[in-house]
C-alpha cells in the first residue's frame, strides 16, 4: 500500500515539474500559433505518466484515478491544452483498465501502453446525431481477410493527428440499433483521418481538434467485449467529468493566483492602504473555495463506489445526475472565476504580455461549458429528474 | 396491501388469472406505447435485450413512468438503472421484487 502511494506521490512531484518548466514554458505559444503541446505531451510520456494506471501486474504503476486527477490539477496550472490532452488520453486508459477483461487483447494492448506509452484520442461524437454520444451511425462492419472495418464522419477529434491510437464508438454490427454501441481501439497504421474542417477557435487552441472522416481496418479483437453503455455509465462519464473539473480548477486556481499577485504589487506600492481590488479578491477566493469543493467532492463520490459490488450504482440516474451536475457547476464556476480574475486585474489582466495576464485562462475556460454543451447535459437531466427521486 | 387502492393486478387474482400473466402483459403494453420500438413488442422475447431492440435512454424513462402509473408504485432508486430495464423480464422480475416489499 505504502510502495503505491510513494509511487503516486513521485509521479505527481514529477508531473509538477513538468508542468512548471516545460507546459507552463511554452503554454502562450501553444495558444497563440493554436499547436499541439507536444514538448508536454513527450515530457509526460517519457517520464512514464501517459501509462501510470496500467495495473501493476501487467507491468504499470497501477495509479489510481485519484493520482492522475491530481497530475491533471498540476498541469490545468500551467497549460490548459497540456492539461486537457493529458485527461482525456487518460479518461481512455482508465476506461479500458477498468473494463479489461481476462485473456483479451486489451492486456498486451497494456503492455505495450506500458513500454511505448502510447497517447490515446476519443472519437466520440458523430455528424447526424444531434451531439448524442449514447448513438452511432457508423458501425463495425465484417470486412475481407477476417478483419472488421468503419468509416465515421466525426464533427471534433481532438489532437487526432497526433494520437498513436483511437478509441472509437460505434454500432456493434451493421445490422444493430443507433443505441446499441461498442468501443473499438486502433493504431494509427490501422486507421487513417482525413480533416474535414478547421480548429482556429477561441480557447484550448492546443488540442488541435478539427472535424475528421476516420476509416479504420482492424482484427475484431479490439473491440471492448462490454456494452459501451455500461463502459459509458460506469466510467467514462464519471472520469471525463472528474477529470476535466480537475484541470479547470488549476485553471482557476493559476486565474486567482494571478489576480493575487496583481493585489499584491499594488499593496506594495501603496503601504499602509488596502487597493480597492482587494476586496474583489476576497470575494474570488470565496469563489475559488466553492470550485474546489465541487471538484474534491465529485471525485470523493466515485471513489466511494469505484470498485465492487457497489459499482453498479454508477449505473443508476442519481449517480448519472451527480456527475452531471458536477460537469454543469465545475464548468460554469471556472468560466465565473475566471471572469472574476480580469475584473481584479483590469487592463493589467487584459493585456497579453503581463504578469497578470487572464487572457488565455479565460478563453480556454470559455471551453468548459460547451465541450460537451451544457445545454445538452440539462437536457439529459431534465429527463432523468421525471422519475429520479432521491437527487 | 397495507394502504390505498390494490393495483390493478391484484384485481385479477379473483378471475384465477396467474399474476405473473397479467404483470407480463402490462408491462409489453408500456413498452409498445412508450419505448417507440422500430419492431412490435410481440415479435421480442421476455429475455430480448430492450436497448439493443432500439430503446434509448429517453425513451426507457417514459417506459418507468407508464409502469409507475400502470402498477400505482414507485421505483425507488435504486432500481433506476439501465439493467433493471433492459428486458421485459427484468422489469418484471423488479415489479416482483417491489410487490413483495410492499405486501410484507
Amino acid at each position: 500500500m505504502s510502495v503505491a502511494v510513494d509511487r503516486e506521490q513521485e509521479l505527481l512531484a514529477t508531473v509538477r515539474t513538468i508542468a512548471k518548466d516545460v507546459a507552463a514554458a511554452n503554454a502562450d505559444d501553444v495558444d497563440r500559433a493554436g499547436r499541439f503541446p507536444t514538448e508536454s505531451i513527450d515530457a509526460l510520456r517519457g517520464a512514464g505518466a501517459l501509462s501510470a494506471p496500467v495495473p501493476e501486474a501487467l507491468g504499470g504503476g497501477g495509479a489510481s484515478l485519484g493520482a492522475i486527477a491530481a497530475c491533471c490539477h498540476e498541469l490545468g496550472r500551467a497549460c490548459g491544452a497540456s492539461a486537457m490532452v493529458f485527461a482525456m488520453h487518460h479518461i481512455q486508459l482508465l476506461t479500458i483498465v477498468r473494463h479489461l477483461e481476462r485473456d483479451s487483447w486489451f492486456q498486451s494492448y497494456l503492455h505495450r501502453q506500458v513500454a511505448e506509452g502510447r497517447l490515446i484520442a476519443s472519437v466520440t461524437s458523430e455528424v447526424g446525431t444531434g451531439g448524442d454520444m449514447a448513438r452511432s451511425i457508423a458501425a463495425v462492419t465484417p470486412a475481407e481477410d477476417g478483419l472488421v472495418s468503419f468509416e465515421k464522419q466525426a464533427p471534433t477529434v481532438s489532437y487526432g493527428a497526433y494520437a498513436d491510437d483511437l478509441l472509437t464508438t460505434l454500432r456493434r454490427a451493421p445490422e444493430s440499433e443507433p443505441g446499441d454501441q461498442v468501443a473499438a481501439l486502433t493504431h494509427s497504421d490501422q486507421h487513417s483521418l482525413e480533416q474535414t474542417g478547421s480548429w482556429d477557435v477561441l480557447g484550448m487552441r492546443g488540442t488541435c481538434s478539427p472535424g475528421s472522416v476516420v476509416r479504420a481496418r482492424f482484427p475484431a479483437e479490439q473491440v471492448l467485449a462490454t456494452p459501451f453503455a455500461k463502459v459509458a455509465a460506469e466510467s467514462m462519464v464519471p472520469i471525463s467529468h472528474i477529470l476535466w473539473s480537475h484541470l479547470w480548477l488549476g485553471i482557476a486556481e493559476d486565474a486567482f493566483d494571478r489576480s493575487r499577485a496583481f493585489v499584491k504589487a499594488a499593496a506594495k506600492r501603496t503601504p499602509g492602504v488596502t487597493p480597492p481590488a482587494a476586496q474583489r479578491l476576497s470575494r474570488l477566493s470565496g469563489q475559488v473555495a466553492l470550485l474546489r469543493g465541487l471538484v474534491t467532492s465529485g471525485l470523493r463520490d466515485f471513489e466511494a463506489c469505484a470498485e465492487g459490488p457497489s459499482r453498479e450504482q454508477l449505473s443508476t440516474m442519481s449517480m448519472g445526475l451527480r456527475f452531471n451536475n458536477l460537469k454543469i457547476a465545475a464548468s460554469e464556476q471556472t468560466r465565473d472565476v475566471c471572469f472574476g480574475a480580469l475584473d481584479v486585474c483590469g487592463i493589467m489582466g487584459f493585456k497579453n504580455d503581463t504578469p497578470f495576464s487572464v487572457g488565455r485562462h479565460l478563453r480556454d475556460a470559455l471551453s468548459a461549458p460547451l465541450m460537451i454543451a451544457n445545454e445538452r447535459i440539462h437536457q439529459t437531466n431534465a429527463g432523468l429528474l421525471l422519475i429520479a427521486k432521491e437527487v | 396491501m397495507s394502504r390505498g387502492a390494490p393495483p390493478q393486478w391484484s384485481l385479477q387474482t379473483s378471475t384465477n388469472l396467474p399474476i405473473p400473466d397479467y404483470m407480463n402483459e402490462t408491462i409489453r403494453k408500456a413498452v409498445e406505447d412508450h419505448a417507440r420500438l422500430p419492431v412490435p413488442v410481440s415479435s421480442l422475447a421476455d429475455d430480448d435485450d430492450l436497448y439493443q431492440a432500439g430503446m434509448t435512454s429517453h425513451a426507457s424513462v417514459n417506459v418507468m413512468l407508464a409502469l409507475e402509473d400502470a402498477f400505482d408504485i414507485e421505483f425507488p432508486d435504486r432500481m433506476l438503472k439501465r439493467s433493471v430495464f433492459e428486458s421485459v423480464a427484468s422489469i418484471q422480475a423488479a415489479l416482483t421484487e417491489l410487490q413483495a416489499e410492499i405486501l410484507s
